[in-house]
């Protein structure tokens, strides 16, 4: 029990980004696959939706190993979520919190904020943007990066791919843009 | 049956994820606020920690565990990586997620990104479609 105790606590940063890491390896050597997340959406299209694209016209169940990678995710979410967790708020820098609270955002009881992550925002503008528009931009970003954090800025990092540098100093720039500039603005121009 | 022990790979990196919170909308907005050091510890770290594997892996010829060669295809430069890095940024700082998180943030019992998840597809959908009229 103390050891569920210990685990139970919000992990250091040092031992999550080994564990993050190790990944890499833990992947090549199970069966020489490249640690990356975003082709997973890929898959999905090619098997659901590949509406004679040329780009979905692959043999994706040669990488089903990474759609039963992603619903492991899935599953990982879900047990941490409900038997790994302190019960305790998440401890959010406080020039943060100042600026959330300007967004409506006060509840920390959890990873993601309820005012915004809820079901009944679906069809207000927070829905459109936050759910909608920023997984599309997800989706088709990561996509035409060829890769996400983990493909560019963690595997390909690790094997010191310099147009993986180029992705992950893009994917910053454009995160500093939304978070200080596009989504500040949002709330001012909807609120 | 093979693919088995991929699941069970992707159970303790959900885990992971979880634990660390990088799943975490707050963790993202700290990040790109710079207002805390985590996220950047937690991926600095995992760089560092993916740097010695390899370089492990290469320098002992380590092969996998049905005993065939590991090769890392490496990584093609195209505008791409800029355009659609800047575009994934914005959708990541307001989703507070990139995909692999998008699933995590799903089983932790946040249902509405599942919402996110299929736009999320579907805008990779549409990047297949105008794949050959894109820079």
């Amino acid at each position: 029990m103390q050891l569920l105790k210990f685990i139970q606590q919000p992990w250091h940063w040092s031992v999550s980004g080994l564990l993050i890491g190790l990944t890499v390896p833990l992947l090549l050597i199970l069966g020489n696959k490249a640690f990356g997340i975003s082709s997973s959406l890929r898959h999905i299209c090619a098997a659901c939706f590949p509406a004679d694209i040329s780009f979905f016209k692959y043999d994706w169940k040669k990488e089903s190993w990474n759609l039963f990678f992603v619903a492991g995710i899935a599953l990982g979410g879900f047990l941490a979520g409900h038997y790994l967790q302190d019960g305790q708020d998440i401890q959010v820098a406080a020039a943060t919190q100042q600026r959330l609270a300007a967004y409506g955002v006060h509840d920390y009881s959890a990873l993601l904020p309820p005012e915004i992550f809820s079901w009944s925002n679906l069809f207000t503008w927070k829905g459109l943007i936050f759910f909608i528009g920023g997984g599309f931009l997800v989706g088709f970003g990561t996509r035409y990066a060829g890769g996400c954090t983990s493909g560019h800025s963690i595997m390909g990092l690790s094997n010191l791919q310099w147009p993986s540098l180029v992705a992950t100093m893009c994917f910053m720039a454009g995160g500093f843009f939304s978070a200080n500039i596009l989504i500040p603005h949002l709330f001012k121009w909807f609120e | 049956m093979k693919n088995i022990k991929y699941l069970v790979a992707g159970v303790f990196f959900g885990i992971v994820l979880v634990k660390a919170q990088v799943i975490s909308w707050f963790r993202i907005q700290e990040m790109f606020q710079l207002t805390s050091f985590h996220m950047y510890g937690v991926i600095g770290t995992a760089v560092v920690t993916g740097i010695i594997s390899l370089q492990l892996i290469k320098r002992f010829n380590i092969k996998t565990i049905a005993g065939d060669p590991i090769a890392v295809v490496p990584k093609t430069f195209n505008k791409g990586q800029i355009i659609g890095g800047l575009i994934f940024g914005i959708g990541w700082a307001i989703t507070g997620a990139c995909p692999g998180p998008l699933f995590a943030q799903i089983g932790t019992g946040f249902t509405v990104v599942a919402i996110t998840l299929l736009s999320a597809i579907a805008g990779t959908w549409v990047f297949g479609a105008l794949k050959s009229r894109l820079p």
